[in-house]
């Protein structure tokens, strides 16, 4: 029991049980598990997102460009079911992936190759990516009766009583976690965020594994560009505005540290619950939404206070915990 | 961010004075300057008029004002994402007493220390918490803005009295803003105080190496709490003169700001990793971003296709200095 209460998550994860009764004193139904799966649900785009932003801050870096890579990738997709409605859907998502990695590709190599800071690099493509979503859609949106069913039908189609999008993020969890925990790229990028100049002795090619994570966030990115337009139904340059920092927000309170190395794929995905939580709550227990703002900062402010001091004492060994177990 | 251990090239020499002088960052963001202000007269026949020039101006000024500020910060290691939030705020602050009648002095008075205050709020949690301050900022940023929902949801405020107008819309002498004019001051206040000063080189030491400071008897955490502190000014100052110039206040105001004026900040040279960077590299920064915006604007290019060129603009002149320079390497090596 003590050992399980030094763990970041089972915290967030309390706090979040926490929550949901607080919401549930006001909004009895709120703890129902249909509407917890709705939540769910809601909340599985910023999950995945999540994701794909972990690896990129655990190699000490970050991506600021994803909201704008989706933003982009999301329009080209939601361009081409429009202009061919024959293309399958399958073949569309893999298009997704196919033109995300580019995007994320465009970042690692400035990361790698030049050696320009991240921030700087995804600082630019975030602008440069949204607006090349203007030069291909000429600032024309894509509506939803430009889109075929199936375009907008997969994500809602239920499967075992679960919507599809649940099972394409229970599915992204699945793979994050066994390529975090399981593979040699996992542990690789760990051991940059914990420390570059180590990594390199221990024969870790540091500048690479920063790309194979740009490369990673990218097709995240470009995936949950399908994920977003199919599911609000609207391609436009303002899809996603501004979210970068939701995603980062998301991490910080999911108990990833900002300097790299420490952080867990349970952490990220509670991060984004607790955000979805309280965006799908404020409504019901009729607080104006115009609040979520303030408290999504204050949440992160608190986390980031708590983080601090988790780190301070826990240091930066993963080692011991492994021999521990 | 980039921790790489990389290969030591020392040269036998030190470069000439003259040599190093042409070869500056400054002196790229000059040449870059000279040819963007070149295309732009010939692109557009309204360009070069002494009163195009003078509306070019109000296109950087609120954003370089804090880009001052914010160059020491980031020279120290530190930054602040936050800087556009406190404008929403401080804007939402003036515009609540507005309603409850204050005058002008009152607003700028108000302006000034809600931005003050938040910038302190922030280098409270990063040098009392030691936190980093990335992350700090993007939660005030939240925070900030997020009230200032609160207050106005989607509400605006208006009714700024007419004296109060002359901020962000009046000339000091022809063509020449108040805006322009305050930011021409806060630049040689800024140069003198980075460069001129040793509360200037103790920016840099911290940024070169803050443990090193701490012991050189440098008070790492309150010089870094200035600098928030200026930085939360530098937004407050920014707030006025654009509520002034707007006339008028909702939450969504300065949206985005942040990234155009960190932008302005690393174009200028200063390094994001801390430690390196100069004033008249964020000016002449701000003047570029300013020639490129307005320029593509007379030609009837839309703002969104105007960032794709601000942001290649950021990645080419910073991925420049580092191919030059690799090439230079493998031909003298």
């Amino acid at each position: 029991m003590k050992a399980l209460l030094k763990y970041r998550e089972v915290w967030l994860l309390a706090a979040i049980v926490v929550l949901i009764g607080l919401i549930s004193t006001r909004f009895p139904g709120f703890a129902d598990p249909a509407n917890l799966r709705q939540v769910f649900n809601d909340t599985s785009i910023l999950m995945i997102l999540a994701l794909g932003q972990m690896v990129v801050i655990l190699t000490r870096s970050i991506d600021l460009s994803m909201a704008s890579n989706l933003c982009f990738t999301g329009m080209v997709v939601a361009m081409l079911n429009a202009a061919h409605p024959a293309i399958p859907i399958p073949l569309l998502i893999v298009i997704a992936l196919l033109v995300g990695l580019v995007l994320g590709a465009i970042n690692g190599l400035l990361v790698w190759r030049l050696n320009i800071p991240s921030i700087v690099v995804t600082l630019g493509t975030l602008t440069i990516y949204r607006g090349a979503t203007f030069v291909i859609s000429g600032g024309a949106w894509v509506n939803a009766d430009q889109m075929s069913a199936e375009f907008i039908g997969l994500q809602r189609a239920a499967f075992l009583g679960i919507p599809v999008l649940s099972w394409i993020a229970l599915l992204v969890i699945a793979l994050f976690f066994l390529v975090m925990t399981r593979t040699a790229l996992g542990r690789s990028i760990y051991a940059i965020g914990v420390n570059p100049t180590a990594s390199i002795y221990a024969g870790i090619d540091v500048g690479r594994t920063k790309f194979i994570v740009f490369c990673i966030s990218g097709m995240i990115g470009g995936l949950c560009g399908y994920l977003w337009i199919s599911r609000y139904v609207i391609a436009s340059v303002e899809v996603a505005n501004g979210y970068e920092l939701n995603i980062i927000a998301a991490c910080v309170i999911g108990g990833i540290s900002i300097a790299g190395g420490i952080g867990s794929v349970g952490g990220a995905v509670l991060g984004a619950l607790f955000l979805g939580i309280i965006s799908n709550a404020l409504p019901v227990i009729n607080i104006s939404p115009f609040w979520q703002m303030a408290i999504s900062g204050s949440a992160i402010i608190l986390a980031v206070v708590l983080n601090a001091r988790g780190e301070r004492r826990q240091g930066r060994i993963i080692l011991k915990k492994a021999e521990a177990a | 961010m980039t921790d790489t251990p990389a290969p030591r090239h020392i040269p036998d020499r030190l470069d000439k004075p003259l040599t190093s002088a042409i070869f500056s960052w400054e002196a790229l963001l000059v040449v870059v300057a000279v040819a963007i202000f070149a295309v732009n007269s010939f692109a557009s026949p309204y360009f070069l008029d002494a009163w195009s020039l003078s509306d070019l101006t109000f296109n950087f000024t609120e954003k370089a004002l804090i880009a001052l500020a914010m160059a020491l910060l980031i020279i120290s290691g530190e930054i602040d994402l936050s800087v556009a939030a406190i404008i929403a705020l401080a804007s939402t602050m003036m515009g609540m007493a507005v309603q409850a009648g204050a005058g002008m002095p009152e607003l700028v008075a108000i302006g000034l220390v809600v931005g003050l205050g938040c910038g302190a709020f922030n280098g409270l949690l990063v040098t009392r918490l030691g936190l980093p301050s990335i992350v700090v900022t993007i939660g005030t940023m939240s925070l900030f803005r997020g009230i200032a929902f609160i207050i106005l949801g989607d509400r605006a405020y208006k009714g700024y009295p007419a004296s109060f107008a002359f901020f962000g819309q009046g000339y000091v002498w022809w063509v020449v803003s108040f805006e322009l004019t305050l930011f021409l001051v806060a630049a040689v206040v800024y140069w003198f105080l980075l460069h001129r000063t040793s509360f200037g080189r103790r920016v840099f030491a911290i940024g070169n190496n803050p443990v090193a400071a701490q012991f050189s008897g440098v008070r790492v955490g309150r010089i870094k709490f200035i600098l928030f502190c200026l930085t939360g000014l530098m937004a407050g100052i920014a707030s006025v003169l654009i509520t002034s110039r707007l006339g008028s206040t909702r939450p969504s105001i300065a949206q985005g700001y942040e990234l155009e004026v960190i932008t302005m900040v690393v174009l200028g040279g200063v390094s994001i990793l801390g430690g390196a960077g100069s004033i008249l590299g964020v000016m002449l920064a701000a003047f570029i971003m300013g020639l490129v915006t307005f320029g593509l604007g007379l030609l009837n290019v839309p703002g969104i296709v105007m960032s794709i060129f601000i942001g290649l603009l950021l990645i080419i002149v910073i991925a420049l200095p580092i191919l030059w320079r690799r090439v230079r390497r493998e031909r003298f090596a």
